[in-house]
């Protein structure tokens, strides 16, 4: 037993720190934040707090302000999602067979995922200049000078709900779309062609060979992407402050919606709001986390 | 391909990608035709991504009076630097700060990752994998669900937010994603028999570390610094959160500078790109590690 100590416990002494650093900051701040969202600490003076236990959750599911900000943020999850997606696939479909230049294709496709999301949205916040017609600015005005007037709209700034968080999400899907391809394409070359030869052998065509065969091999894939993308959609902030800035109601998604209740130095309803967002993710992750570590002991 | 292997990757799904596509000696299925509409919807698709270039570049060598509606998609009538000069002027200071954060951050917490990852991988303990899971779930948290007491955390020990606070928030923040890719990297490029010998020769962790696992681990560091420089360099709500606009990093200052009442569009373009640059430049020079610190590391978001 005492030698076995001696071989485990160095190891154990390397982790400690991080084990240490990790309980506190991530779980330890976490039960805090949803401690304080338990009380009603409501403004920035230092009066004495009491818990007034689910109140602040009872109150954000009964506000119209917070249901709208978690309506855009489903909006916004499906449209990122489908659209990244798309564009993600479609490119690692095109190039996955091999084409000239390949490298340059793979390259440009990827390069806005090195772009900060803040810089990302300041150029986009031009492109998505609401002003039409003699007026129009940004991509409204390209569309006039290709005499593709009929695609002129407003944006962000009107319509919709989905036209709205549609015009936030395609910035983001102009930036993740090339990692999406990355990751299929990454799929698609570790698929052995010995598969791909015995299909066609069979005469299958090319629609039933990805269809039957080359589809499910990366459906493994397919589920870490929703993931990522799922996760990463939940949490997006910065676009949006770039783009329509934070204080716009008709884009304002939890996140965006916690900050605004902070500069009111409502504690208690921003911690609220960050424990929403929280269990979100939680449903989408833990389980993920759970299977990975699952599949991981057993080899 | 759950996350821990598409991460396993690291440098492996980049060569995956690199890879040559396999030809079929009967057939790749596809007709001449099919080839020209591929070629076609490529370069359909390399418009999309770069119409933003396009516009952020010509904009940024405007005169303010050459931002009018009707050139905004021309070419600038007259050529100035003026802008750059604008956006430097401010963005200055703020660019170095982001560079004393950015640096030391990847560093230490891709040394520590390292060590972690090691004893992950080869070094195993009873719970390994419990501590394992506690490590990774603390990757996907939303920073909103911390954000509070953390900024109460510091306020409490009488720190001054700013760059040093915001330098040990990423590392903290930064030690699951740098653990779990040097845990998969170790476990796939170290046998366990090498592990094993040492360990029967008597040689203990810190000797075992330095001697065998630090020699090959060159390209797990060029991931994990790769990753954390370019995420703390692109952060913004810790910056938002932790620091104030006179003492922030580059994401404040851009967002500073294109944000106020009146914009300067071809300063703030101009202030994108330079604050894209550092980024830009390692995407460029390192893109094969880029790419697999994707892989091991945009599940972090």
């Amino acid at each position: 037993m005492h030698g076995r100590i001696r071989t485990w416990g160095p190891g154990a002494l390397v982790l400690l720190p991080t084990v240490l650093l990790l309980g506190y900051f991530v779980y330890g701040l976490i039960a805090w934040t949803f401690n304080t969202s338990l009380t009603d600490k409501h403004n920035a003076r230092p009066v004495p707090t009491k818990h007034v236990g689910f109140e602040n959750y009872v109150n954000l599911f009964g506000e119209d302000r917070f249901l709208n900000s978690l309506k855009n943020l489903g909006v916004l999850t499906v449209a990122f999602i489908v659209g990244t997606l798309i564009f993600g696939v479609l490119w690692a479909l095109l190039l996955e067979k091999g084409v000239t230049g390949e490298g340059v294709f793979r390259s440009i496709f990827l390069f806005p995922m090195a772009v900060s999301m803040i810089a990302s949205g300041v150029v986009w916040g031009w492109l998505l200049n609401p002003s039409q017609g003699d007026d129009a600015r940004g991509l409204n005005r390209l569309f006039a000078l290709l005499h593709l007037n009929f695609l002129e709209n407003p944006w962000w700034t009107a319509g919709s709900r989905w036209t709205t968080m549609a015009s936030i999400a395609l910035p983001a899907v102009w930036q993740l779309s090339g990692y999406i391809m990355a990751l299929f394409l990454a799929g698609f070359r570790g698929i052995p062609p010995e598969l791909r030869e015995a299909a066609r052998v069979d005469g299958a065509s090319e629609f039933k060979l990805y269809r039957y065969v080359l589809f499910p091999q990366l459906s493994p894939i397919a589920l870490s992407a929703l993931i990522i993308l799922g996760h990463m959609s939940l949490k997006l902030f910065d676009l949006i402050y770039a783009i329509t800035g934070p204080n716009q109601f008709r884009t304002e998604v939890p996140s965006v919606y916690m900050w605004n209740t902070l500069l009111r130095s409502d504690m208690a309803k921003a911690a609220g709001i960050a424990i929403v967002l929280l269990a979100v993710v939680a449903v989408l992750v833990i389980p993920y986390v759970a299977y990975t570590v699952r599949q991981e002991s057993e080899e | 391909m759950t996350v821990v292997e598409a991460s396993a990757a690291t440098g492996k799904a980049a060569a995956a990608i690199s890879r040559k596509p396999q030809r079929s000696t009967i057939s790749d299925g596809s007709t001449r035709k099919s080839r020209t509409v591929r070629y076609v919807l490529l370069l359909l698709f390399l418009l999309f991504v770069l119409t933003p270039v396009y516009v952020v570049l010509i904009t940024s060598f405007k005169t303010s009076s050459d931002t009018t509606a009707a050139a905004q998609w021309s070419l600038p009538q007259t050529w100035t630097l003026e802008p750059w000069r604008k956006a430097w002027d401010v963005l200055q200071p703020y660019m170095v700060r982001s560079l004393s954060l950015a640096v030391p951050a990847a560093i230490i917490a891709s040394m520590i990752g390292s060590a972690n990852g090691f004893v992950l991988a080869r070094w195993r303990f009873p719970g390994a994998n419990l501590v394992f899971a506690f490590i990774l779930f603390g990757m996907f948290i939303p920073y909103q669900a911390v954000m509070l007491p953390l900024r109460q955390t510091y306020q409490d020990l009488d720190v001054t937010r700013g760059i040093p606070t915001l330098l040990i928030t990423h590392v903290i923040y930064g030690l699951p994603i740098c653990t779990l890719i040097f845990r998969n990297y170790y476990a796939t490029v170290v046998p366990n028999e090498i592990i094993e010998s040492a360990r029967v020769d008597g040689a203990g962790l810190i000797q075992t570390y330095a001697r065998i696992i630090l020699p090959i681990s060159i390209s797990g560091f060029v991931v994990t610094l790769i990753w954390q420089f370019t995420s703390v360099w692109n952060d913004f709500l810790f910056a938002l959160f932790l620091t104030q606009q006179n003492n922030g990093p580059v994401t404040l200052g851009l967002a500073a500078l294109a944000g106020g009442q009146k914009v300067d569009y071809a300063a703030s373009m101009a202030g994108a790109l330079i604050t894209s640059f550092p980024t830009l430049l390692v995407y460029i020079l390192l893109g094969r590690w880029f790419i697999g610190g994707l892989m091991a590391g945009a599940l972090k978001g």
